[in-house]
């Protein structure tokens, strides 16, 4: 077999209406998805652990709930693959490197308790490229994943076991982070929809940061409808996160069902053929994205974000440099791995060397030496002007604009070994998805037909911050199209 | 641009501020991608943005703080089972050269 | 003003960076409790172990702690921003510091010192404390260790750091200095200032020049300063290590330095390879503080008295000597002393009993009844020491100092009785007599200590002079 794709996905939310009537137990869905991995986790190698007996106790806990009439929450008996950056008290978080050495954190990432809270029951932590660093999810300590649509591709990164864990029919709903793209690109390549939420509108506590400052976490989903319920459940102001939202956005799902007639969408043409890399075949398919917004009533024209052209260079500046600091603490003093050295210098060097794989190694380098006194103003202290730019350039737009579109990634999945020698060819995977990051803003990837080699296409909306109501309103609507 | 954008010296220097240790190997790979990357960013290099404001931060929230009040602390178990050393309750390490700068 | 010479042709230069604990419940970052003394890493959390995935939140009473030492310091208080200070020490549990860079909370004050002159201070920004580390060994110190052990009980404690410019030119004035930014910080109560127990630390920015030169020389920062004492030595040390390299054609290389107090002299800290390059950048899990006007104008009013008007308001009331006021201020009892005095205590009495015999603190007593005390022996009816036992009941317990002189026999013994008392002894002694009034002042000695005698000590030593006085004078 070289794929692994189900017949059908069965959507959270009847899975959660199921489960509350009483229709069908938490624990028998549970057995069902489990039944899922067993049969193709091999294959694909989603996940780095399968968390069955913490699931089932879950499973067991939700039954016994809804047994004594008690309201199991909106996400009742749904099982949520957890991307590896994301702690789980008590179970092994690694960040997919071997720096961590199966450590267990004491505490849950907000973004878990609020999914338990809501009725879920975890099934795993999913595979990632090392600390959330790649686009490929082949920088992983332990072995790359699969595309489910074809083996020998990967499913996009670095959030690649999550979305790989939808695809493939293991979970009805995985969570993973964005920092660059990482939750769209592999819903793109794995033909799923991802979504990187407003900066501030989940909270980051407990999420291993790559870089502060673009980290967002956001829902994988087989529907743009359950990418919203799970988005409303994992949302909302942290008081453990200080740069998280304090103001409630209006609900996720208010404006579904509603149609487009009317609003108006701006295409970046920076991104639909403007800057180089982007496939001839993914803009083709985005321009018939275009066509059908366009039928369903929108207003849709050609815009320009001129900042784009730098946006690339900007976030290889700032990301490196904030993953350089924040991945100082892996020093084999309190946690994780330590090969010992005769002093503490040697120690951490040590510990170092032979805990983080050579991408993490790279961008640490990058980011120390963009940060380093004689550079900070030609490299950093500039990509920190380009992305005012880009703000201001975004604010002009969405001035007559309602949301904006793109492609997602400029090509479909690729094979396995073709970009991993090259850093900076594999850097270009993120250009459409980097410019939300910059600013903050939301996107969503929304799966849009295949390309010639079979493999999945998405489409981006992007919307102005915490206005993900009308980017799930044009992004259902794009869904009915493609489907 | 004409010189190299990072030398090796260069690269040496920033590993050892992040605590890595290269290989000739990897110092002379490592030199050339991190070349790659810094010639690309070389665009960004080059524009002209002294009237531009920094923007460090996504958004514009200004003073989020929390009440001084105590919350739940962790019990020593819950994160010494952790560490790859540890002696009478707290963090074993190797001996230190130097003074805290 | 002319220059200050440190010796020679030489005029010193210092600047000081002074840390304080801030004297908050809970860290600065985090929920957990800012206490000494706890069993090691038991004041931990996620947040202030480092711990992959917790993140920061600004504890908005050291903030304001922060904002009010700024003020009292004539400081503008500004839009501040947090800022990554990036370094690999392992009493550090995120291998970086989160202080502020080049956006402080506070900067541009100054501090006058009780002689007048002003230093001016650079910025008081707000920072992190890091852990503590334990040298096992034989040596007990950093070299020579075999091994060390980290506590994590005081990462993440609020500091701040008051930086002045470089305008110290003696010792005394670091010193000065030192005490007056001591005797604020505890008057607003943001920090307890112990400076033996480490909860303000000293750093000293030390160089040297020509009288006459602008220019600022080549700086070292001298650490681990544990008290005034050392400070100035510590100070004293560096400046001449300076000396003696300009005057040997050398010059001092710009480093951190640490004060070893049994060696008497400075070391340099760290390796060539460690060569600072903190790679500071704002901090991304922390937004800017940005107080309003209002904030500010709130602080400026709730700003208590500060020590330079406290002194100047007892000292105008008293007449007593400056160092006695300075003291009284920094224990906090000059307003007791303000109202004993203004309750009618004599201000002489008030401010030796509350100098002197009070170090410990008031317990009981009250402005009232040390004013009575003070009365009381204004006019003699008690003596010195028995005037120290009322006391020491008065601050025990309590009560009426009349009272417990009564209770305790310590009525003093009636003018008339003692006056007989004196005229017997000169009847008795006529050669001692004769002495005495030739102006042999020893004799006094004689005559006063045989009316004590008489009386048990209840008779008041002056009133016995001043008897002795009169009769000579009539004779």
């Amino acid at each position: 077999m070289t794929s692994a794709i189900p017949d059908h996905y069965q959507s959270a939310s009847s899975i959660a209406a199921n489960v509350a009537s009483g229709e069908i137990s938490a624990a028998e869905t549970l057995e069902q998805y489990l039944n899922q991995i067993e049969d193709n986790e091999k294959d694909v190698h989603a996940f780095n652990l399968v968390t069955i007996d913490e699931a089932r106790a879950l499973a067991n806990e939700i039954d016994k709930l809804v047994s004594k009439g008690g309201n199991p929450g909106p996400l009742a008996g749904v099982p949520v693959a957890i991307k590896d950056n994301l702690c789980t008290r008590g179970i092994p978080t690694t960040a997919s490197s071997k720096i961590l050495q199966q450590w267990k954190p004491p505490y849950d990432a907000t973004v878990v308790r609020k999914l338990k809270e809501a009725g879920a029951t975890i099934i795993g932590k999913t595979n990632l490229d090392e600390f959330a660093m790649g686009s490929s999810t082949e920088n992983s300590a332990f072995g790359p994943t699969r595309n489910p649509h074809d083996f020998s591709c990967v499913p996009g990164g670095s959030s690649g076991g999550s979305a790989a864990a939808v695809a493939a029919g293991f979970a009805p709903i995985a969570i993973g982070s964005d920092t660059g793209g990482s939750i769209r690109q592999p819903a793109s390549l794995c033909g799923v929809v991802g979504v990187k939420p407003t900066y501030g509108g989940v909270s980051r506590y407990g999420l291993l940061a790559f870089a502060s400052s673009l980290d967002q976490v956001g829902p994988f989903a087989n529907s743009v409808k359950d990418a919203a319920i799970v988005h409303e459940v994992i949302g909302g102001f942290d008081p453990l996160d200080s740069t998280s939202i304090k103001e409630a956005p209006s609900p996720f799902t208010d404006l579904l069902g509603q149609g487009i007639n009317n609003l108006k969408v701006g295409v970046i043409k920076e991104l639909m053929g403007g800057i180089d890399g982007i496939s001839d075949e993914v803009i083709a398919r985005a321009n018939e994205a275009v066509t059908a917004l366009s039928n369903a009533g929108a207003q849709v024209e050609e815009v320009s974000l001129p900042a784009a052209l730098y946006c690339l260079s900007a976030y290889y500046l700032i990301a490196p440099a904030e993953a350089s600091s924040n991945l100082s603490r892996y020093d084999g003093v309190r946690y994780g791995l330590r090969v010992d050295g005769n002093n503490l210098n040697e120690m951490n060097i040590n510990t170092r060397t032979e805990g983080f794989g050579d991408e993490v190694k790279r961008r640490i380098m990058l980011g120390t030496y963009a940060l380093s006194a004689g550079y900070y103003d030609a490299y950093y202290g500039k990509a920190l002007k380009v992305r005012r730019l880009l703000a201001e350039n975004f604010a002009d737009l969405y001035k007559d604009y309602d949301v904006l579109l793109s492609p997602t990634s400029p090509c479909t999945a690729f094979k396995i070994g073709e970009k991993v020698s090259d850093p900076m060819t594999m850097y270009v995977n993120d250009v459409c998805t980097i410019p939300s990051n910059l600013v903050g803003h939301p996107a969503i990837s929304v799966p849009f037909g295949i390309g010639s080699d079979g493999m999945p296409i998405g489409i981006q909306i992007l919307a102005p911050p915490m206005n993900e109501s009308v980017m799930y309103q044009v992004a259902e609507t794009l869904e009915q199209a493609g489907t | 641009m004409m010189s190299e954008p990072i030398t090796p010296e260069e690269v040496t220097h920033v590993a050892y501020l992040a605590r890595l240790r290269l290989t000739e190997d990897e110092l002379s790979r490592f030199t050339e991608q991190l070349g790659a990357v810094l010639t690309h960013a070389a665009d960004v290099e080059a524009l002209e943005l002294d009237d531009v404001e920094p923007m460090s931060h996504p958004l514009p929230v200004e003073n989020t703080m929390r009440e001084d009040a105590p919350q739940p602390m962790l019990k020593p178990s819950d994160f010494l089972n952790e560490a790859p050393a540890v002696e009478d309750g707290r963090f074993l390490v190797p001996k230190i050269l130097g003074e805290q700068p | 003003m002319s220059p200050e010479i440190f010796k020679e042709n030489w005029e010193l230069v210092v600047g000081l960076e002074v840390h304080a604990e801030l004297a908050t419940t809970t860290k600065l970052f985090c929920g957990c409790l800012n206490q000494f003394g706890n069993e090691p890493n038991t004041n931990v959390c996620p947040v202030c172990l480092g711990l992959p995935g917790s993140l920061p939140v600004v504890n908005e009473k050291a903030v304001y702690f922060a904002m009010q030492l700024g003020r009292a310091l004539n400081c503008t208080v500004n839009r501040s921003v947090f800022a990554r200070k990036n370094y690999f020490y392992p009493d550090m549990p995120k291998d970086f510091q989160i202080s502020q860079y080049d956006l402080p909370t506070n900067s541009d004050g100054r501090l006058d010192l009780p002689n007048g002159i002003t230093i001016g201070i650079e910025r008081a920004h707000i920072e992190e404390d890091t852990g503590k580390t334990t040298h096992i060994g034989t040596s007990g110190r950093i070299s020579g260790a075999d091994y060390s052990l980290v506590d994590y009980n005081r990462a993440g404690v609020p500091l701040i750091e008051i930086v002045t410019k470089p305008e110290i030119h003696t010792i005394d004035q670091a010193k000065a200095y030192v005490s007056e930014l001591r005797a604020i910080l505890l008057t607003l109560g943001v920090s307890d200032a112990k400076m033996e127990e480490g909860s303000i630390r000293v750093d000293a920015n030390v160089s040297i020049r020509d009288i006459g030169e602008t220019n600022l020389r080549t700086r070292c920062e001298i650490k681990n300063v544990n008290s005034l004492k050392s400070l100035g030595r510590a100070i004293d040390y560096e400046a001449n290590r300076h000396i003696g390299l300009y005057e040997n054609g050398e010059s001092p290389k710009q480093e951190t330095r640490h004060w070893d107090e049994n060696a008497g002299r400075t070391r340099s800290g760290r390796s060539k390879e460690d060569a600072e390059d903190y790679r500071y950048f704002p901090e991304p899990d922390l937004v800017p503080l940005n107080p309003s006007k209002e904030t500010i104008t709130k602080i400026d009013q709730e700003l208590p008295e500060l020590p330079a008007e406290r002194r100047k308001e007892l000292l105008d009331l008293s007449g007593a000597k400056p160092s006695d006021i300075a003291l009284l201020v920094e224990r906090n009892h000059d307003s007791f002393a303000t109202e004993t005095i203004t309750s009618g205590g004599s201000p002489n009495q008030v401010i030796k009993h509350l100098v002197n015999n009070l170090p410990d603190g008031l317990g009981q007593l009250t402005p009232q009844t040390l004013a009575q005390l003070a009365q009381m022996e204004e006019e003699a009816k008690i003596t010195n020491t028995q005037a120290k036992k009322i006391l020491e009941e008065l601050v025990e317990q309590g009560g009426n100092p009349s009272n417990i002189a009564a209770e305790s026999g310590f009525e003093a013994i009636d003018t008339s009785e003692v006056e007989n008392l004196v005229d017997e002894l000169i009847t008795s002694h006529s050669d001692e007599w004769e002495r005495f009034c030739a102006g042999e002042k020893k004799v006094q000695g004689f005559f006063v200590g045989q009316i004590m005698k008489a009386t048990s000590g209840q008779a008041d030593g002056k009133l016995i002079n001043q008897i002795l006085n009169e009769r000579s004078a009539k004779k």
